[in-house]
C-alpha cells in the first residue's frame, strides 16, 4: 500500500519519532510542572509551538509541489487562508448569541453592517462535519479549478509562479471587501469554543497542539507515501523533464493537478488548524509576502526533502518571534538576506548541508535543460 | 432494475473501464502516413509539402543536411509540433492530429531525443521503470507495485542495454553513450509498434555502435523502425530503404546505393553547382 | 459733475500726447476725484459714478467695483486715502492702497469709511463688471467673461448682449455670448430661434434651458427641444468616452511605464526581478530628494531628478546584478526568490533611513492644472505629461533596441550566448548593462510615478504584481506587446471602474490576464518558432 510504505523508511520513521518525543514532552512539561518551574511550558508557549507546527504542514505541502513537481506555487497561502476561513466560519457560528450584538444567527460584523440575513456561502458552517469537509472542499476546488486551466494549457516555470502570486493578490483584494462577507478587513475573530470545548482554556490549547502534531505526522506519511510512489518517481520525472514524461504516455497535466490539488487541501488543513489557535483569520494572509515567505522556509530546510522543510518553516518561525520582539525593524532586512543567502549559497538548504542525501531525488541544477529556461 | 443488475454483474467488464488502446490498423500496408505537411516558424518553411510513408515492419534510414527538417518532423508525428496543413495518421485508424503527445505515446509510437534525454535525478532501473508499458493514470501509477515479471523484463532489458551493474546508480553520472543507451532502453520497455529514433548513435565509441545497429536490426520486423542519423557509415550498415530530406521535403528515395548516386543529393551534399 | 467730466476728457487727451503713461490707466488725481465722488454721493447718483468709472478703461476699475460691491472699497478717515480691505476680520483690517494696490498695513475699523453700498446697486454692478469684462482688450480674457456670462444673462443685460456680439471680432467671443443670449432666450422667453443655437452645446446652463424649454406648453417648442437634447446627449457620451479613454490611457501609461523595464529584464534577458518595484520606488524618493536639495524649484528639481532617477535605479540594479543575479544564471525560480529578499531590504532600508511614511513630492506649476477641451472635458495636466513620457521613453528604449550596438548585442546575447560570445561579445558586460538599462527606466518610471501617486516604501510593492501582468499579457521579449498590453490593461481597469468600483475592477482584470495565460500562455505577441519551443 502507497500509504503504509513510508512508515518502513528509516528517514520517516525518525522524523515521527522525533515529532511524538517533542510532543509527549511538551504535554509532560506543561501538564506535569508547576508553574512557577524553570521547565514548565506555558500555555502560551504550547500555542505558540502550535502555531510553528501549522506553518510546518504548510511547508511540507509547498515543498511537495516545489520540491518533487517543480512548480514553484507562490499563492499557496491563500490555500491555507481558505482553509483558516472555513474553519473561522464554523467558529464564529459557534458564538451565536454571545456576540456583541447577541443575533443568534447573524455574526457581530454583519450585525453591524445591517445584514438582515446569512449570505448563502455561510449555510451549514453551523455544522462541524460540513465545515470541516469545506476545510478540504474549498481549497481543493480553487486548485483544482486553476490547476486545471494552468497545467492544461502548460502554464509552467515562471509563468505559473507568477499567475499564482496573481491569484492570491486577488483573493487578498477580494477578501478585503465588506461585501464580500467575511468580515473585510478585521477578518473573522472573537471565537469562543470547537466542538464544545471553550478555546480559551489551556486543556484546549495544549489539545489543538497536539491535534496539529498528528495532522503534521499524517500530512508528512501522505506526502512521502506520494513521493516514494511510482506517481513521486513520475512527478520527479515532470519536473525534469517534461516533455520525456509526455512521451512516455504519462499524462503530465493529470499528474500536475493530483498532486497540487493534494497540497492545496494539505494546506487548508493547516489553515483550518491555525485559526482557533492564534485567534483570528484575516485577508492579511493572502498576502503575497506571506505566501512567498513560505517558500524560502521551504527554501532554507532543503528542497525536495519534506523534513527539510518541517526544520526550515520552525526554525525562520523562532527566529521570526524572537527578532521582532528584540529589534522589529531588523525582521524584514533577515528576512531579505536570508532569502538571497539560501539561494545563492545554500541551494540545496540545511538538509543538503547536514545529511548526504544517499538517493539524489533533489533537483539537478542543470541549465541547459530546457525546462530551466523561461 | 435490469440495468442495476447490470452493474451488479461482477464477472463482466464494462466498456468504460476497458482502456481505450484501439489496435493499429495495418491491414493496408504502412503504419505511419504523413501527406502534404507544412509548417511554418515566422514565414520559415521548415517543412514543406512532406510526403512519407512507412510501411509496418520497416527500418526507415532518414538523412539530411542540417534544418532540412528531420527533428521538425518527428515533433509532428508525436503530437509536439502541430502542422500549419496536411494529414498525419497511424495505421489507417489513429489521426494523430488529433491526439496529445501522452495519447500518441499510449497508442504504441515511441521516441528518442537527439539530445539523450533520460531523467537525471532517478536510477537507471526507475527510468526503466517509469517507462515500462503499464496502466499510466493518476491513481493505478500511485498505487502501482512493482510485481516479479515486471522486474524480470526491466532486468531483461538492463542486460540488453549493459547497464545491468549501473541499475542503481543515478541516470544523471552516466556517459553520453550510456544514457543513449538507457534512453533506447526506455523505448523498449514501452513496446512501441512504431519508433522514432533520433541520432542514436551520437557520442558513441565504434563497438557501441556496433551493437546499437544490431539492436535496431533485430527490431525491424516486430516494430517500425525510423531512424534520423548523420553518421552515413552507420547508416550504409543498417539501411535498407533510405529518405533523404532537404529544406522540409523528400528530396529522394531508395536503396542507400541510389539515393548516394543520384544527382540531386550529391548536388545538396556536396554543394556542387548543376 | 461738469467739471470733472471736462477735466476727465483733458487728462485722456493729455494722456495721448504723453507716451509713457499707459492708456490703460487714468491720473492718479482723476481716479481720487472718481472715488471720491462714488463715495460721496447719494445712492440715486452713485449709479452714474459707477458707470463712469467703468467707462474710464482703466485696468484698475474692475478691482475698484469688485471691492466696492462687496464692501470692501473704504477710505480711511484722516487722510482720505482709498483704500481695499483684503482682511476684515477682528479689530484691525488688512488694507491696501486703491490707487497702487501697495500694502499699508493694518488699521483699526474705527479709522476706516466704507464706501457703501446697497443691493441695487450691487445687481447694476454685476452686470456693468460684466461688461467691463467683455470690453476688456485682452481676448481670453473677453472669452472667459463671455463664458462666465451663460446662465448669468438677466433682463438688464439680454439688452446689451447683441450690441457687444455685433462688435466683437473674435469667433469664439461670439459664439459664447450667442450662446449665452440663447440660454436666457429659451429658459426665459420659450425662444424657438434661441433652442437651434444650444442643440449640440456642451454647457450645463444650456441644458438646464432646454429641459425648461421641454416642460413648457408650446409643443413645437418642446419637440424642438427634445432634438437638441437629444443632439446633445450624443456628444456627452462621445464625451465621457474620450474621458474614459484618456483616464485608460494615463492608467495604461503608468502601467507601460512600471512594466517596461522589466520588459528588458525579464522579456528580453529572461531574468525574474522581483525588487523592480522596488527600483521605481527608488527613482521617486531620487525626486523627492532633488527637491530637497532646490527648494523652491520643483521644476528644476523634477527634470534633474530624470537623469539622477534613472543614474540611481541604474546602479542599484547593477548592483543587485552583480551581487544576486549572476550567480543564479539559467536558475529563474531561485531568481525570482533571491530578487524578492532584495526587495525586502530595499523597502526596510527606505523606511529605516527616510521614513516609514510617504513623502510628499510637489508637482511643479506648469505640470499643474487641466486642459480644456470643450465644456464637458478637461484633461489633467500632470496626466497627459505622464502619457507623453511614457511615450518618449517606450520609443527611445525602442530605438537603442533597434539601432543601437547595445541593442543588436543584447538580442544576440539573449537568443545564444554561447555563439554571441564566441563571436566577440562580452556577455558579462551586456548583462550587465541590459540589466542597468531596464532598471534605469525602473527609475524613470518612478521619476513619473512621484508625480501622480504618494511616495512611501511600499510604493514598488503595489506595481509589481501589475508590471508582471503586463508584460506575460504583452508576450514576454516583446516591447511593442508591453505597449500594447499596458494601455489595455489600464483601460479595461477604467471602463469597468464605474460599473463595480476601483477593487472589483482590479480584480476583474487579474482574473481576466489568469484565464488569458490559459488560453494563450505566450501573451498577446508570443515568440515563434525553435527558440520558443520546448
Amino acid at each position: 500500500m502507497w500509504l503504509t510504505r513510508p512508515l518502513a523508511e528509516r528517514s520517516t520513521r525518525t522524523f515521527l519519532g522525533v515529532l511524538f518525543a517533542a510532543l509527549v514532552i511538551v504535554t509532560v512539561l506543561h501538564v506535569f510542572t508547576p508553574q512557577d518551574s524553570a521547565l514548565h511550558v506555558s500555555a502560551y508557549t504550547v500555542t505558540l509551538l502550535g502555531k510553528y507546527l501549522c506553518y510546518a504542514l504548510l511547508a511540507v505541502a509547498v515543498d511537495l509541489v516545489w520540491g518533487y513537481l517543480g512548480i514553484l506555487s507562490l499563492g499557496h497561502g491563500a490555500f491555507f487562508a481558505l482553509g483558516g476561513y472555513a474553519m473561522g466560519m464554523y467558529l464564529m457560528r459557534q458564538i451565536g448569541d454571545r456576540g456583541t450584538y447577541g443575533d443568534p444567527v447573524l455574526p457581530d460584523f454583519m450585525v453591524f453592517l445591517n445584514w438582515q440575513e446569512l449570505p448563502w456561502y455561510w449555510l451549514g458552517f453551523d455544522m462541524a462535519w460540513f465545515a470541516f469537509a469545506m476545510v478540504l472542499l474549498a481549497p481543493g476546488l480553487l486548485a483544482l479549478v486553476f490547476g486545471f486551466l494552468a497545467f492544461r494549457s502548460r502554464v509552467t516555470g515562471v509563468y505559473l509562479s507568477i499567475i499564482t502570486q496573481a491569484l492570491t493578490f486577488a483573493l487578498m483584494l477580494a477578501f478585503f471587501r465588506n461585501e464580500m462577507g467575511f468580515g473585510g478587513n478585521n477578518g473573522l475573530t472573537d471565537f469562543r469554543d470547537i466542538l464544545g470545548f471553550n478555546l480559551r482554556t489551556d486543556a484546549t490549547r495544549l489539545g489543538l497542539f497536539l491535534a496539529t502534531g498528528v495532522a503534521l505526522a499524517i500530512g508528512f506519511v501522505i506526502c512521502r507515501g506520494i513521493v516514494t510512489s511510482k506517481l513521486g518517481r513520475v512527478a520527479v520525472a515532470c519536473r525534469d523533464a517534461e516533455a520525456r514524461t509526455r512521451f512516455l504516455g504519462y499524462r503530465v497535466e493529470r499528474v500536475q493537478l493530483f498532486v497540487f490539488v493534494i497540497s492545496a487541501m494539505l494546506a487548508g488543513v493547516a489553515g483550518a488548524l491555525y485559526v482557533p489557535q492564534v485567534g483570528i483569520i484575516n485577508p492579511s494572509e493572502f498576502s503575497p509576502l506571506f505566501s512567498i515567505e513560505i517558500v524560502v522556509w521551504v527554501a532554507l530546510g532543503g528542497r525536495a526533502t519534506l523534513y527539510g522543510a518541517v526544520i526550515g518553516a520552525v526554525l525562520v518561525n523562532y527566529a521570526k518571534t524572537v527578532l521582532t520582539g528584540v529589534m522589529p525593524d531588523a525582521w524584514l532586512f533577515a528576512l531579505g538576506g536570508l532569502f538571497v543567502l539560501v539561494t545563492v549559497f545554500l541551494p540545496k538548504g540545511i538538509a543538503g548541508l547536514v545529511f548526504k542525501p544517499k538517493k539524489a531525488a533533489a533537483p539537478a541544477n542543470n541549465p541547459d535543460s530546457q525546462e530551466a529556461t523561461v | 432494475m435490469s440495468f442495476l443488475k447490470e452493474l451488479a454483474n461482477r464477472d463482466k467488464v464494462f466498456n468504460f473501464l476497458i482502456p481505450e488502446v484501439s489496435p493499429v490498423d495495418v491491414r493496408h500496408g504502412p503504419i505511419l502516413y504523413l501527406e502534404d505537411v507544412s509548417v511554418s516558424f515566422d514565414g520559415f518553411k521548415a517543412i514543406n509539402n512532406l510526403n512519407l510513408t512507412i510501411d509496418d515492419g520497416e527500418l526507415r534510414c532518414i538523412i539530411g543536411p542540417n534544418g532540412a527538417g528531420k527533428t521538425t518532423m518527428m515533433d509532428i508525428i508525436t503530437g509536439k509540433t502541430r502542422p500549419d496543413t496536411g494529414s498525419v495518421w497511424f495505421g489507417s485508424r489513429h489521426n494523430l492530429l488529433t491526439k496529445s503527445e501522452p495519447e500518441i505515446a499510449s497508442l504504441g509510437i515511441g521516441r528518442k531525443f537527439q539530445k539523450p534525454t533520460v531523467f537525471e535525478a532517478l536510477t537507471v532501473f526507475e527510468n526503466l521503470e517509469l517507462a515500462m508499458a503499464a496502466d499510466k493514470r493518476v491513481l493505478p501509477t500511485l498505487t502501482a507495485v512493482l510485481n516479479g515479471e515486471c522486474r524480470d523484463r526491466i532486468d531483461e532489458v538492463l542486460e540488453t542495454i549493459g547497464l545491468r551493474n549501473l541499475r542503481a546508480a543515478l541516470a544523471g553520472i552516466l556517459s553520453h553513450g550510456q544514457k543513449q543507451w538507457l534512453e533506447i532502453g526506455m523505448l523498449l520497455m514501452q513496446k512501441p509498434r512504431l519508433l522514432l529514433v533520433d541520432e542514436p548513435v551520437a557520442g558513441m565509441t565504434e563497438q557501441e555502435m556496433e551493437r546499437t545497429a544490431e539492436l535496431l536490426t533485430t527490431l525491424a520486423g516486430k516494430q517500425s523502425v525510423v531512424v534520423v542519423e548523420h553518421d552515413m557509415g552507420f547508416v550504409r550498415s543498417i539501411a535498407r530503404k533510405v529518405t533523404v530530406l532537404h529544406q522540409g521535403s523528400v528530396l529522394a528515395e531508395g536503396t542507400m546505393d541510389q539515393v548516394s548516386n543520384h544527382p540531386d543529393v550529391i548536388k545538396v551534399y556536396l554543394g556542387e553547382e548543376a | 459733475m461738469g467739471i470733472i467730466r471736462l477735466l476727465s476728457q483733458l487728462l485722456l487727451v493729455c494722456s495721448l500726447f504723453w507716451p509713457g503713461f499707459a492708456q490703460a490707466q487714468v491720473e492718479d488725481t482723476e481716479a481720487q476725484q472718481l472715488l471720491t465722488a462714488l463715495a460721496d454721493s447719494s445712492f440715486a447718483e452713485k449709479k452714474a459714478v459707477v458707470n463712469r468709472i467703468a467707462s474710464s478703461g482703466d485696468e484698475r476699475a474692475r478691482g475698484w467695483l469688485e471691492s466696492f460691491a462687496s464692501n470692501k472699497l473704504a477710505r480711511i478717515e484722516s487722510s482720505g486715502q482709498f483704500i481695499i480691505v483684503t482682511d476684515n476680520r477682528g479689530r484691525d483690517w488688512t488694507v491696501q492702497s486703491a490707487l497702487t494696490g501697495e500694502n499699508l498695513g493694518e488699521f483699526s475699523r474705527r479709522d476706516i469709511d466704507t464706501v457703501r453700498v446697497n443691493n441695487a446697486l450691487r445687481g447694476e454692478l454685476e452686470d456693468i463688471l460684466s461688461v467691463i469684462d467683455l470690453k476688456s482688450p485682452d481676448q481670453s480674457s473677453r472669452l472667459t467673461a463671455a463664458r462666465a456670462l451663460k446662465g448669468s444673462v438677466d433682463s438688464a443685460l439680454a439688452e446689451r448682449v447683441p450690441g457687444l456680439i455685433d462688435s466683437e471680432q473674435s469667433e469664439p467671443v461670439r459664439a459664447a455670448l450667442t450662446e449665452a443670449l440663447a440660454i436666457y432666450r429659451v429658459a426665459e422667453q420659450g425662444d424657438l430661434a434661441a433652442v437651434e443655437t444650444l442643440s449640440g452645446s456642451l454647457n450645463s446652463q444650456a441644458r438646464a434651458a432646454l429641459q425648461q424649454a421641454m416642460r413648457s406648453d408650446d409643443p413645437a417648442l418642446v419637440a424642438a427641444a427634445t432634438k437638441a437634447m437629444d443632439s446633445i446627449e450624443q456628444k456627452l457620451t462621445l464625451n465621457r468616452a474620450a474621458e474614459t479613454l484618456y483616464f485608460g490611457l494615463s492608467m495604461g501609461s503608468v502601467l507601460v511605464l512600471a512594466a517596461i523595464g522589466l520588459a528588458i529584464t525579464f522579456g528580453v534577458m529572461g531574468v525574474i526581478n522581483m525588487a523592480h518595484g522596488e527600483l521605481i520606488m527608488l527613482g521617486a524618493y531620487t525626486t523627492w530628494g532633488m527637491q530637497q536639495l532646490l527648494p523652491g524649484q520643483p521644476g528644476l528639481a523634477l527634470i534633474l531628478s530624470i537623469p539622477a532617477g534613472f543614474l540611481v535605479a541604474a546602479l542599484a540594479g547593477v548592483v543587485i546584478e552583480r551581487t544576486v543575479i549572476q550567480y543564479l544564471k539559467g536558475r529563474p525560480l531561485e531568481t525570482l526568490l533571491a530578487t524578492f529578499g532584495v526587495s525586502l531590504i530595499l523597502q526596510q532600508l527606505v523606511r529605516t533611513v527616510v521614513s516609514p511614511l510617504n513623502r510628499t513630492v510637489i508637482t511643479p506649476e506648469w505640470m499643474s492644472g487641466s486642459v480644456m477641451i470643450n465644456e464637458a472635458l478637461s484633461l489633467t495636466l500632470n496626466r497627459l505629461y505622464v502619457i507623453g513620457f511614457a511615450l518618449v521613453v517606450f520609443a527611445g528604449l525602442m530605438l537603442i533596441m533597434r539601432k543601437t550596438r547595445l541593442g543588436l548585442e543584447v538580442r544576440a546575447v539573449t537568443q545564444n550566448r554561447a555563439m554571441a560570445r564566441s563571436m566577440g561579445i562580452r556577455a558579462t558586460r551586456v548583462d550587465i548593462l541590459t540589466f542597468a538599462l531596464g532598471s534605469g527606466v525602473a527609475g524613470l518610471a518612478g521619476v513619473a510615478l512621484s508625480q501622480i501617486t504618494n511616495v512611501g516604501p511600499n510604493l514598488g510593492q503595489s506595481y509589481i504584481i501589475d508590471s508582471f501582468m503586463v508584460v506575460v499579457f504583452g508576450g514576454v521579449g516583446n516591447l511593442w506587446g508591453t505597449l500594447l498590453a499596458g494601455l489595455t490593461l489600464g483601460t479595461i481597469n477604467q471602463l469597468l471602474e464605474p460599473w463595480v468600483g476601483a477593487v472589483l475592477a482590479k480584480i476583474m482584470v487579474l482574473v481576466m490576464i489568469i484565464l488569458f495565460i490559459q488560453k494563450r500562455p505566450r501573451g498577446l505577441f508570443p515568440q515563434k518558432g525553435r527558440a520558443a519551443e520546448g
